[in-house]
């Protein structure tokens, strides 16, 4: 019986870790300057404790076929249990040293360095269930916004007061978001009832959308195409329904694209 | 082979003969710990049915299921799932199995019944207390699952009920009006039931162990057990308020969880000065010991388990064990922010929280490491409870190494919420945690009713569940490095549809390691009824539980109390048997 179990172990151990290999099922290639960080830390985390995983999962099944329905005197591990002690505290304490100076630079790219001060500014309103993306539009200046006014019956998602708010007036307002390449984006999240989530795994990146608070996070995408926003934050039974694309374009293409909505 | 006369006398009532007072409102921990057994196999059975019909929407969206409609008409019109009846499901499917089975059974159950026997007592330290743990426990769950019927439906904020979907009532969506209400009730009195019983059991360790039973010779179940109550004390001290006031913001006009501004349907909310963060800071400071609360008290059982059949102790003795799990205890409590680590919090509070998250990895790689380490040189028996002692040790590496990956917030911030934290979550508390539930039913269910189990039903039960949980989570880690969204009711998005096939395959490994319990269920049954009659220690095993008779007398040790003279484990030793009884007087040689 030692040796079926030790048999389906080594099997078990080896189907599981063969796609992990492959890269069968593997992230999205990233398109963001932070990406390559994050991607750097999974693959190292990968190797360490792939280590690990394949390492004990086979003394498991070693042991077990080894000791498995044997008759004799027992034994005790050589050495006794402080180098086992030991051991585990060193190789786990080195994996996290490491893992976490090289991964809270990953998250202070991310998170923690300023946004560049130049960056093109996105505004985000999030509700059940859709993202809307709001440009300051030619004045430069984003409206300001009015919780009792946002109405999805009139179109007025961000609650701008077009009546009395000359710089709400201009502002841009669509249903997916389009950046240009190459450049620092900044944007700010806003819900306006549940928490939602800014998910693009291309980006490497997922914030949560709260309700009260204003959330901002920044990134630039270096390579154009068409990617998918999604929510991840179970936010009401439309949640597996609510996304939005991406669209990052090439400068002039994205110069062109705002004149467009500017002239709507 | 216990000295008698040195054994005092016990005064005790003799056993109750009503049918009442024996069987419903018992007093005993034994008829309690059996209570809590049984509600946690009801639990876990509605819980597995609610995963498999859910499971089979995710791989066949559009799929009728025959006879879904007449549980809710609403929910699923000719037996298609609508998606918010699948987001019913889920959340009933994880508040059913991790309170009311990962809770219930490793702790509660067999806590209740094999804490005073360990040590030596004749009962819990509040007998009364014990039997309205249970009994409050049982309200809970009559509470939650009232949540199926009615118009409604169940909830729809997973067990986890952030605000501001829970906190906002009806406006939020279906099942967010009394449906909500109810599971924040059935909540709430889960948390007096086990603040109840927490306290039991601390009390009772602490103050009820019998001539010799030194703490140091208390079984590692034991300690696990009460490792587990200082645990739920805090825990369920912190989630218990929580609850109220996520009740109160619904109820009383409050505003704890609900910020100003509020627009649900274009209405603005009458609500201002809530953070939706609270409850999640509440939750989660509740959230990750409740881990803990579910896998220690498995750890502790097949720690108890394994020496039996390695025929010698664990490695290091008693006190690393101990170490690992006493600091696992005392660091879960530091670590639920990374929970958050996406929420909008303070980033510099990611790294706090990473830290220690990380350091939480050692205990539980040393334990690991004492129990590889106990494996070399033993003699290794096989049964059914040693095989999913084994198993447990299996699953549990697999589910801890992806911890590694979800501690790092610069990583976390691509997996959270995707399929890789529910296979993170399932293997290292789920399923470990129920693999030392049926080691323990294996190993204890010959104590508890007095019969064997048929072993050759047991290992079947083993071979088809290890194999099984390996089909159903380990795919969930590739779903997730794919960056497939959980608590989804259907895949639409571009990049997830050529994932579904990889779902279908879960939902098959699922519909078949379920039906596969149901060996486990004609066992269980089956053995009450008509297995053989168990001697009174069939393990060769030597903690207190095997020196009185399969089931026990009512005061547990037949009007004597035992005395200790040894520690829990002392096998492999020299003489006519490998082993000797705690109960058994004289010095022990090692071989």
């Amino acid at each position: 019986m030692g040796k079926v179990f030790c048999v389906l172990l080594v099997i078990i151990t080896l189907v599981s870790v063969y796609p992990i290999i492959a890269h069968t099922w593997w992230p999205p290639p990233t398109i963001s300057t932070t990406g390559p960080s994050v991607d750097r830390q999974l693959d190292e985390t990968m190797v360490g404790t792939g280590v690990l995983f394949i390492s004990s999962q086979l003394i498991l099944a070693g042991f077990v076929w080894a000791f498995g329905g044997r008759k004799g005197k027992i034994k005790n591990w050589p050495g006794g249990h402080k180098p086992v002690v030991a051991f585990g505290i060193i190789i786990v304490g080195l994996e996290i040293l490491s893992l976490t100076f090289v991964g809270s630079k990953a998250w202070a790219a991310m998170y923690l360095a300023p946004p560049n001060e130049h960056a093109l500014r996105v505004d985000v309103q999030a509700e059940q269930f859709a993202f809307f993306f709001r440009y300051a539009g030619p004045d430069g200046v984003f409206g300001g916004v009015h919780p009792e006014l946002i109405s999805d019956a009139t179109g007025n998602y961000f609650g701008l007061d077009l009546e009395h708010d000359v710089a709400s007036r201009d502002d841009i307002v669509v249903g997916s978001l389009t950046i240009p390449v190459d450049t620092p984006i900044l944007l700010t999240l806003h819900s306006k009832d549940m928490i939602h989530n800014f998910y693009v795994p291309e980006l490497r990146l997922q914030q949560d959308i709260v309700p009260g608070l204003e959330i901002p996070l920044h990134f630039t995408a270096t390579k154009a195409g068409h990617y998918e926003i999604v929510c991840t934050q179970l936010c009401g039974l439309g949640h597996y329904s609510m996304r939005a694309f991406l669209d990052v374009l090439s400068q002039p293409d994205f110069d062109a694209w705002l004149k467009q909505q500017s002239g709507d | 082979m216990s000295d008698t006369s040195a054994q005092p006398e016990v005064h005790h009532h003799g056993p109750p003969q009503a049918f009442i007072r024996k069987y419903v409102f018992s007093l005993d921990h034994k008829v309690i710990g059996l209570q809590y057994y049984g509600l946690a196999l009801v639990a876990v059975f509605i819980g597995m049915v609610l995963s498999w019909l859910f499971r089979i929407h995710l791989g066949w969206a559009n799929m009728a299921i025959p006879g879904l409609q007449l549980l809710s008409p609403n929910g699923a019109p000719g037996g298609v799932m609508t998606p918010e009846y699948y987001l019913s499901l889920l959340t009933m499917h994880g508040t059913i199995m991790v309170f009311f089975v990962l809770t219930n059974a490793p702790f509660a159950g067999f806590g209740n019944y094999f804490l005073p026997i360990q040590i030596g007592a004749e009962d819990m330290a509040f007998p009364r207390f014990n039997m309205m743990s249970f009994w409050t426990t049982f309200v809970a769950f009559l509470v939650l699952m009232a949540a199926f019927f009615v118009h409604d439906g169940p909830p729809i904020s997973g067990w986890t009920a952030y605000a501001t979907l829970s906190s906002v009532g009806k406006a939020a969506g279906p099942g967010e009006a009394l449906g909500q209400d109810l599971w924040i009730v059935s909540i709430g009195f889960f948390c007096i039931g086990q603040l109840l019983g927490s306290l039991n059991f601390i009390a009772t360790t602490l103050d009820l162990r019998t001539k010799g039973m030194k703490l140091a010779r208390m079984p590692l179940s034991t300690w696990a057990w009460f490792i587990t109550a200082c645990i739920g004390l805090l825990a369920f001290a912190d989630l218990l308020p929580g609850a109220i006031l996520l009740l109160l913001d619904r109820t009383a006009g409050t505003s704890f969880f609900s910020p100003a501004g509020l627009v649900v349907g274009d209405v603005v909310q009458p609500h201002s000065g809530g953070s939706p963060l609270l409850w999640q800071h509440l939750f989660w400071f509740f959230g990750h010991p409740e881990v803990y609360i579910a896998i220690i008290p498995a750890f502790g059982i097949v720690a108890h388990i394994l020496p039996a059949f390695m025929r010698k102790p664990m490695l290091g003795g008693m006190r690393v064990m101990i170490g690992c799990m006493t600091a696992a205890a005392f660091l879960s409590y530091m670590v639920w922010g990374h929970h958050m680590f996406v929420s909008g919090m303070n980033p510099f509070s990611a790294i706090t929280f990473s830290v220690p998250t990380l350091i939480i990895t050692i205990p539980f790689t040393v334990a690991t490491l004492i129990f590889l380490g106990s494996i070399y040189g033993a003699n290794l028996r096989f049964t059914s409870a040693s095989l999913f002692s084994l198993g447990f040790i299996s699953v549990f590496i697999s589910g801890g190494i992806s911890g590694f990956f979800l501690a790092q917030p610069s990583i976390d911030v691509y997996v959270h919420a995707t399929y890789f934290v529910v296979a993170h979550f399932h293997f290292v508390m789920a399923v470990a945690a129920i693999f030392g539930i049926f080691a323990g039913s294996y190993f204890w269910m010959p104590k508890m009713v007095g019969r064997m189990m048929n072993e050759t039903l047991g290992k079947l039960h083993f071979w088809l569940t290890f194999i099984g949980v390996y089909c159903i989570f380990m795919p969930m880690h590739y779903l997730g490095l794919a960056g497939n969204v959980r608590r989804y009711a259907a895949f639409t998005d571009n990049y997830m549809i050529p994932l579904i096939p990889v779902h279908k395959f879960i939902t098959i490994a699922a519909l078949l390691t379920g039906a596969a319990q149901l060996i486990f269920l004609y066992n269980l049954f089956h053995t009450r009824f008509w297995g053989p009659i168990a001697p009174e220690n069939p393990w060769e095993a030597t903690s207190l539980e095997w020196s009185t008779p399969s089931p026990p007398p009512f005061d547990n040790f037949g009007g004597k109390h035992p005395v200790v003279y040894q520690d829990p484990y002392e096998y492999g030793v020299e003489g006519p048997q490998d082993y000797v009884m705690q109960t058994a007087p004289g010095k022990v040689t090692a071989t």
